[in-house]
């Protein structure tokens, strides 16, 4: 219908557009300047200077040394760099890992991989409104845990956990053991773009950073390291960036790195109050406009940008193919829009019924998001749901919650495929 | 077998995963019914007045399908089907297609309604993604449901239909439908069934059932085997 006609992107979580000053930045370092930095000769230099200016631009903004931070292909790279780089350099002080069930994949499945070599994975609960629960993950640390790892938010709802208090438990546990662990580590991929990063602040030793969702290029992440914290690589090589990650630098993805959080960092509080408006006028008018809507995650501690809501009695996938058919553009919870066709594992560690996640979608705001888009959205969605519920022969209600999700019946009356795979 | 199904498509697929093969498209039929759903129930469930009626899946799974039929008891045809689904978009429009199959050239005769596969449904739509294909399984089995209701209101006892839940092997638990599930999902092998399920790996004496029950799933869903 309106196809090819303006877009409506909210899907600034998954990614989002590359910064045309950025773009300009980057491209010289494909071809004039395509020297590699491990060479010696004019061009080389270059590229090497060009790194140079990048770090100190992140490290500043981060607050810590240059030598504390290392390029990796992705915030996936630097989350597998953080928990294999502790574990394997530190399996003789300990074997436990803490992390939260609602880390990201690059944690979660590094994490399973280590389980099955022996490590001791603990993954601590969250709370209903999305918030972890601290009590819980204070009594599973034990002399033998060597790292904790715990995402500044979430990437489904947006619920940020409050990492300085976490960081204060694990410094009194730290100087009550007379010990350097465990190490805390955070990715930070969500929160980069809204909140303050300074490592010494959140009290973190690690930190993963992605470059592309701030409006900078795909290809690109970040590690900080704390001085002295003792980490092996996973990439091996020619033993660039401190032997840390081997492997010629990505030139123009750093230069585009530095400049999109740079950028990034020069709007970031007038940023946060306009998409904070923005996204709470999206949410005032759902919920006004569509009778039985539940938030996902915590009501206030969440990222100025995310709104993820389930709409009862209809499925994510069907809305999101009804909102792409005009231009909006959001992701959903479902199990039907999933490779696995599970439900989203967050969604599910909060307790949500799976009624209610089958029927979760997630708008997250960014840069280019107007008022406009918002007014597009309220006008189309109360007609989508209208209609699509129309077609459902569900009538599910919010007080029902206890008795809906009876986990039988499928195929031939039985337990969900997502649910039958865990028992085995 | 999977392969006659893609080869007989008319339409290509938007993405094709380079790894495994399979594909991901909704066709423009799909999109069709999914955007205009043929014979939708406009009125409210409990004001429906129809002969019978059937049911499947639980909204904890993501989809439900309820159908309402009327009979015509002297041709013994179904002469309206109405409905409606929660799922995704495959589930919507494959309960539209399999509406329209029903009712049109004037209702379909019972015993060939019994006869529907999902294949057929699939057929009719252009094909659905791989991982999608059981969603068109519970439209065949919704109609079965509603026809069994018929069935039983009219005391036919003997044309109804059971579905299997019968429990094949005593160690794990699996039934049938485990098999007919795990087939639908690709494994068409036993070794693939037992690596899904681990049916019949305490309990040797079910294998030759469940081979015999992969190959009547494998045959249902996908086709007689290519010699």
């Amino acid at each position: 219908m309106f196809k090819n006609k303006k877009q409506y992107y909210f899907d600034h979580a998954s990614t989002t557009p590359l910064d045309n000053k950025v773009l300009s930045l980057m491209l010289p370092y494909f071809s004039s300047e395509f020297g590699n930095p491990s060479n010696l000769y004019g061009m080389g230099r270059n590229a090497n200077n060009a790194i140079s200016e990048a770090t100190k631009t992140i490290t500043k903004i981060l607050g810590c040394k240059m030598n504390e931070f290392i390029y990796t292909g992705s915030a996936t790279e630097a989350d597998n760099l953080a928990i294999l780089g502790i574990a394997r350099a530190n399996k003789e002080k300990g074997n436990r890992i803490i992390i939260s069930k609602i880390e990201h994949k690059g944690i979660l499945s590094v994490c399973e991989t280590l389980r099955k070599e022996g490590f001791d994975i603990i993954e601590i609960p969250v709370e209903k409104n999305g918030l972890l629960e601290l009590s819980v993950l204070e009594s599973a640390i034990n002399p033998q845990t060597i790292l904790i790892s715990i995402s500044h938010a979430d990437s489904e709802t947006g619920t940020i956990q409050s990492i300085s208090n976490i960081s204060k438990i694990i410094k009194s546990v730290r100087e009550q053991n007379k010990s350097d662990f465990p190490y805390f580590h955070t990715d930070a991929s969500q929160t980069t773009a809204y909140l303050p990063i300074n490592v010494d602040n959140l009290g973190i030793d690690l930190m993963t950073l992605s470059a592309h969702k701030l409006c900078g290029p795909k290809g690109i992440g970040g590690l900080y390291i704390r001085h002295g914290t003792r980490i092996n690589p996973i990439i091996y090589g020619g033993g660039q960036q401190n032997r840390l990650r081997s492997g010629t630098e990505n030139i123009p993805g750093i230069v585009g790195f530095a400049e999109a959080l740079s950028i990034n960092e020069k709007n970031k509080k007038t940023e946060f109050k306009r998409i904070k408006r923005l996204r709470n006028i999206l949410e005032r008018g759902i919920f006004k406009a569509i009778s039985r809507v539940v938030l996902n995650g915590h009501k206030t501690k969440r990222l100025p940008n995310f709104l993820n809501i389930s709409i009862l009695d209809i499925e994510g996938e069907a809305m999101l193919l009804f909102l792409d058919e005009i231009g909006i553009m959001v992701n959903t919870g479902s199990a039907c829009n999933s490779q696995s066709l599970e439900p989203s594992y967050i969604l599910m560690a909060l307790g949500n019924p799976y009624e209610y996640i089958h029927g979760s979608i997630r708008f997250t705001l960014g840069k280019s998001n107007t008022i406009t888009d918002i007014k597009y959205v309220l006008k189309h969605l109360p007609k989508i749901v209208d209609k699509l519920r129309k077609i459902s022969p569900l009538n599910l209600h919010l007080n029902q919650k206890s008795t809906i999700s009876d986990p039988r019946a499928f195929i031939g009356n039985q337990t969900p495929h997502f649910l039958r795979k865990k028992n085995k | 077998m999977k392969k006659s199904i893609k080869k007989s498509l008319k339409e290509k697929p938007d993405i094709v995963n380079k790894y495994t093969g399979d594909t991901w498209a909704y066709t423009k039929t799909v999109k069709d019914h999914f955007f205009k759903p043929r014979n939708l129930l406009w009125e409210k469930p409990e004001n429906a007045k129809f002969d019978a009626e059937g049911i499947v899946g639980s909204p904890a799974c993501g989809d439900v399908m309820r159908v309402w039929i009327n009979i015509n008891p002297k041709k013994d045809t179904i002469t309206a089907f109405k409905w409606r689904t929660f799922g995704c978009a495959s589930a919507i429009a494959t309960t539209s297609m399999l509406s329209v199959m029903i009712t049109e050239k004037k209702g379909m005769k019972i015993d060939d309604a019994l006869k529907i596969r999902p294949q057929d449904i699939m057929k009719r739509l252009g094909g659905l993604p791989d991982r999608k294909i059981h969603c068109s399984v519970l439209g065949d089995k919704a109609l079965r449901a509603a026809i069994n209701d018929w069935f039983k209101k009219t005391n036919q006892i003997d044309r109804i239909v059971i579905e299997g839940t019968r429990v094949i092997d005593p160690n794990t638990k699996v039934t049938e439908a485990d098999i007919e599930e795990a087939v639908l999902e690709g494994a068409i092998t036993l070794e693939a069934v037992q690596k899904r399920t681990k049916v019949g790996i305490g309990f040797p004496e079910c294998i030759p059932k469940v081979e015999e029950l992969i190959r009547f799933f494998r045959e249902k869903y996908f086709g007689p085997d290519e010699k």
